[in-house]
């Protein structure tokens, strides 16, 4: 299929429709705001359904009815209006069902700001909602990555039963890039939803959709099949970009499109005959803990660039497991980091000038 | 061209990100790798907009253009005072002289003085001024072709827009003649 | 030998939990009967809450699913936009629909959502353990308001059927009882006018019944009857409010 010039906002929509859902809840947030237009316009040319929702808290219950049915649901949000959605998300992982929820994230703490962060590392990858529960988040760096995450990611959700997160920050929701919209590969076998709620047509037993456990002993066996489930993520699903590691001096680990500006800042000090390199975790959880034993001895330490405050950190200091200095580079509030800046911060860890 | 990193800047209503969206699926038709990030936010809703377009041979890392821009197109005064600055050494400048009387500060950058409002007004559409100034543009550097201007005007614009095609034709050749020597 | 009385398909052997004398299982019985005269129990898909009733998705003999405090009509939407051709409800008490879920529910009303919702007012919070609700009168005794329930720092009962009867989309609105005989007649009837107003696709439907909770109001279950009768209907008056003849 022919390239085309999208939006991030509309092709991570167009993705979702190619991958067959037909159903979008959602709430107006700036800078995501393309991503439910895009679904109200197109979503009844497919004979499906879009409601803007009169909350994120209610959008998030409406995916929790609609994954019910069986049928591929998706929502979208940023930042704020997804702290409000985590109550549902919670529930929804309890009650296993599969769907994608989109957060086009924004500068916080609060009402915060609207530009480009990555301040949610933490609420995405350790839950903002209660109880043991997991949900595989991808970060893409570019349009076409997204659109290609966001097709994997119904296939990932129905086959764990499972909520599924695509994050990106502000700028993939708003800069145009060219995208195909491949075939998507089969990778693997969907188990059939005979759990879901459409009645039993007097067929069989009523399926019930239910997070609730109030026997303890019947609860922790459903949080041992569930961390089972995540035991499964953490082996099978783990993505990332090993970049240039062959010879580094110092391994950046970055995601989404703070990882193209350090890729930028790498070139500079590439012609400067520093030797850098890039791990790029393509999913933020299960974090790729393995692409860490791919690190080179050259290696003096590790450098963690984020548009945030350090979250990531914490899971880049799990995964080195105290073999090297683990170093930071951020910016905040929608203030994106300079490939110079980046340069400069490496030069200091190497001992040199600033 | 390796990397065209272009800033383009002016008050809302303008045309500066559909011209920006049109430079950009130009070099996408002609196979160049692309990049096209908006500025976002209230300054949409009348303020200053900008886009920064980046075209290259090869694949763009980061879409964000800070002082490295190859060229800024400014039309309005505050995107000149804003811009002028993150334009590299040996860069060019567009200043649409209709609307802003400053003459460039930086002498090491090569600066444009383009009417881009009164050759629309000329021309019958104070509109298509944006088109004046990517005329200009491509007049001096070459990035794409006029020819893929227009094909990327039909792709975004679709078929109810066409009888608009030959207005934004001179146009760009409005813009390209202003600038040649 | 004939059959005299039978217990309905829409419910399922499950034996309630709620307390003596309480009257959500002549609601849920309502309800079941209902579906099942409308022969729907097949088609029908229930949403439970959170509160005294959280366990009605083991009671139901239809697909259930169980919701978040106050997030049923919100869940509620979700099925019946995706399955239009299924009979989805709600089944609501007062600290979750005219609380902790007020946006949900007036909102999936305001959408005219083609779904059914029984709401139970007993004027508390039953399951976490008598504490007050928006419903609950004043001078009301609970845990929250020992004293009895004061307007001048929590303000008045809320009445929730006058204020759907002033949107649109709720095209059927009554406010029934269960205290006695007559009365639960009358609530059946409500009931299944909702769901059949829900099957010709004219809007949102719902049906306030309001209930006893003897264990909170610290009332034996025949004296709850007689202060439900004396105490609620006087400030929560039973009737339609809304028909889809006049107003859709």
């Amino acid at each position: 299929m022919a390239k085309v010039l999208m939006k991030g906002n509309e092709a991570i929509g167009a993705a979702g429709i190619k991958a067959g859902c037909k159903y979008f809840f959602g709430y107006p947030i700036t800078p995501q705001n393309e991503l439910p237009e895009f679904m109200s316009k197109e979503l009844p040319k497919v004979d499906g359904v879009f409601v803007q929702a009169e909350s994120e808290v209610a959008a998030i219950n409406m995916i929790y009815g609609g994954a019910g049915t069986g049928e591929r649901v998706m929502t979208s949000s940023s930042s704020p209006g997804i702290a409000l959605k985590q109550e549902g998300i919670s529930y929804i992982a309890g009650a296993e069902l599969p769907c994608v929820i989109v957060n086009i994230s924004r500068g916080g703490p609060g009402l915060g700001g609207i530009q480009p962060s990555q301040a949610d590392y933490f609420q995405s990858t350790r839950g903002g909602g209660n109880g043991d529960y997991r949900l595989p988040v991808y970060a893409p760096a570019s349009i076409q990555e997204a659109v290609d995450l966001v097709i994997e990611a119904f296939d990932v959700a129905d086959y764990y039963r499972n909520p599924v997160m695509v994050i990106g920050d502000g700028m993939i929701g708003q800069m145009m890039e060219p995208v195909e919209f491949n075939e998507p590969e089969k990778k693997r076998e969907l188990p059939v939803k005979d759990w879901a709620t459409t009645g039993t047509e007097g067929k069989r037993k009523p399926n019930i959709i239910n997070s609730l456990a109030l026997d303890p002993a019947e609860l922790e066996k459903h949080n041992i099949k569930l961390q089972a489930k995540y035991d499964e993520m953490e082996e099978k699903e783990v993505r990332y970009e090993a970049y240039k590691l062959e010879e580094a001096e110092v391994v950046l680990v970055a995601y989404g499109m703070t990882s193209r500006i350090v890729k930028n800042a790498m070139d500079i000090l590439e012609k400067e005959g520093i030797k850098t390199g890039l791990i790029r975790p393509i999913t933020l959880w299960p974090f790729p803990n393995k692409a860490f034993n791919e690190i080179p001895d050259t290696a003096k330490a590790l450098l963690s660039v984020e548009m945030s405050m350090g979250q990531m950190i914490d899971d880049v200091k799990i995964a080195n497991n105290g073999k090297l200095p683990v170093e930071f580079y951020g910016r905040a509030g929608g203030m994106i980091p300079t490939p110079e800046e980046i340069v400069n911060k490496v030069k200091e860890i190497l001992g040199g000038g600033k | 061209m390796a990397t065209e990193k272009i800033i383009m800047a002016g008050f809302g209503g303008q045309g500066v990100m559909s011209m920006g969206q049109l430079l950009t699926y130009s070099g996408m038709l002609e196979n160049k790798h692309v990049s096209w990030l908006p500025s976002y936010g209230p300054e949409m809703r009348g303020g200053t907009a900008n886009c920064s377009v980046i075209v290259s041979d090869n694949l763009i890392g980061s879409p964000i253009i800070t002082d490295d821009a190859t060229t800024a197109l400014v039309m309005n005064l505050p995107s000149l005072v804003k811009f002028e600055n993150n334009i590299k050494s040996g860069g060019k400048l567009l200043i649409n002289s209709s609307l802003i009387e400053k003459k460039a500060e930086r002498d090491d950058v090569d600066a444009y003085y383009v009417p881009a409002n009164e050759i629309a007004n000329e021309i019958g559409n104070s509109r298509v001024a944006n088109m004046v100034m990517l005329g200009a543009y491509l007049e001096l550097t070459k990035l794409v072709s006029v020819d893929s201007v227009i094909e990327a005007f039909k792709k975004v614009y679709g078929a109810g827009k066409e009888h608009l095609i030959p207005l934004n034709k001179d146009a760009l050749e409005r813009g390209a003649t202003a600038v040649r020597g | 030998m004939a059959v005299v009385f039978k217990k309905t398909e829409g419910l399922t052997d499950k034996q309630f939990h709620y307390c003596p004398g309480c009257t959500h299982g002549i609601i849920h019985r309502l309800v079941g009967e209902v579906l099942e005269e409308l022969e729907v129990v097949g088609k029908a898909i229930g949403v439970a809450p959170v509160g005294c009733s959280v366990l009605a998705y083991d009671y139901f003999n239809c697909d259930m699913h169980e919701a978040a405090h106050g997030r049923a009509p919100a869940v509620a939407t979700g099925i019946k936009r995706i399955l239009p051709d299924n009979v989805v409800f709600t089944y609501q008490g007062d600290g979750d629909l005219a609380s902790i879920g007020t946006a949900e529910i007036i909102h999936a009303a305001h959408r005219a959502e083609k779904f059914t919702t029984i709401f139970v007012n007993n004027a508390i919070y039953g399951m976490t353990g008598g504490q007050m609700a928006p419903t609950t009168l004043i001078g009301q005794k609970s845990t929250t308001s020992q004293a009895g329930r004061d307007a001048a720092t929590t303000g008045m009962p809320l009445r929730m059927s006058e204020m759907f009867a002033t949107i649109d989309g709720a095209v059927f609105v009554e406010r029934v009882s269960v205290h006695d005989v007559a009365h639960i007649r009358k609530a059946k009837k409500a009931i299944k006018k909702a769901f059949e107003v829900q099957l010709e696709g004219k809007g949102f439907g719902i049906v306030e019944v309001l209930s006893t909770c003897p264990t909170n109001w610290g009332i034996a279950p025949v004296e709850s009857l007689t202060w439900l009768k004396e105490n609620m209907i006087p400030y929560y008056p039973l009737g339609n409010f809304r028909t889809p003849e006049e107003g859709k």
